[in-house]
């Protein structure tokens, strides 16, 4: 990364302040990411918006602290990691369900067969939940991903017509 | 539902629309598009639909515009005649 890339695209961050308000903003953006998808089944929110906000921590981190660091944290192999873990868990859940609910009527995402509690409705309540869980994380992981491939200027690569 | 607030609301909706789409600056039209998504978000609650106003103001005010400023970043900022 030369200097001759600024802004987001560069491998420096900007001033202290910046700084210092991203370090503490970051943190706080996340855990309401994480109150929105876990209160997304009983209010307004869910899986998808939790995943964009939390998403939208990592991109308030690049106009922070610049592209190569965050691109250093969170790496391309964990991001890919991460979408298909959360596809995988949305899938497994409802496979779990089919599998459990074999006995009375295999349905695909019926989450009260799913044996966690003694509840029928505790276990659909529990079994929502992981799905908006999944939901979230492969939310988070394609959003970040695009916004990624999006800034980084790779290296040799022509920037075009930067005024 | 207040239809004086509905009113203004997609009064000022359809002049930031036009601005978007005749402004010369591609940075003031992400902008405005910025606000254009703000001010739908805010219709949407007031129609009661608090879900499509998280989802809205979530993706169109926040993320969306962080991928067109990233996407400007890559080209030109002024639009040519």
């Amino acid at each position: 990364m030369n200097s001759k890339t600024r802004g987001m695209g560069g491998g420096k961050g900007g001033d202290v302040i910046v700084e210092t308000v991203a370090r503490l903003m970051v943190p706080f953006i996340q855990l309401f990411g994480l109150y929105v998808i876990i209160h997304g089944a009983g209010g307004p929110g869910g899986g998808f918006q939790g995943g964009v906000i939390i998403a939208s921590s990592f991109v308030l981190y690049v106009v922070a602290f610049g592209i190569v660091k965050a691109g250093n944290r969170f790496s391309e192999a964990k991001n890919i990691a991460l979408f298909s873990t959360g596809v995988y868990l949305y899938a497994g859940v409802g496979l779990l369900c089919i599998i459990c609910g074999l006995a009375f009527s295999a349905e695909f995402l019926n989450y009260g067969y799913i044996p966690l509690t003694h509840h029928f409705e505790e276990n659909r309540a529990l079994g929502m939940d992981l799905v908006e869980v999944g939901i979230g994380i492969t939310v988070m992981a394609v959003i970040t991903s695009i916004f990624f491939n999006l800034v980084w200027k790779r290296e040799g690569e022509e920037v075009e017509g930067e005024d | 539902m207040i239809w004086h607030l509905d009113l203004t609301l997609l009064f000022l909706i359809v002049i930031i629309a036009i601005a978007a789409i005749t402004v010369r600056d591609l940075l003031s039209a992400i902008m405005l598009l910025c606000a254009y998504s703000f001010l739908m978000a805010v219709v949407w609650v007031e129609m009661h639909s608090v879900d499509v106003a998280f989802t809205e103001a979530a993706v169109g005010a926040g993320a969306t515009t962080a991928f067109l400023i990233a996407a400007l970043s890559r080209t030109k900022r002024w639009e040519k005649k």
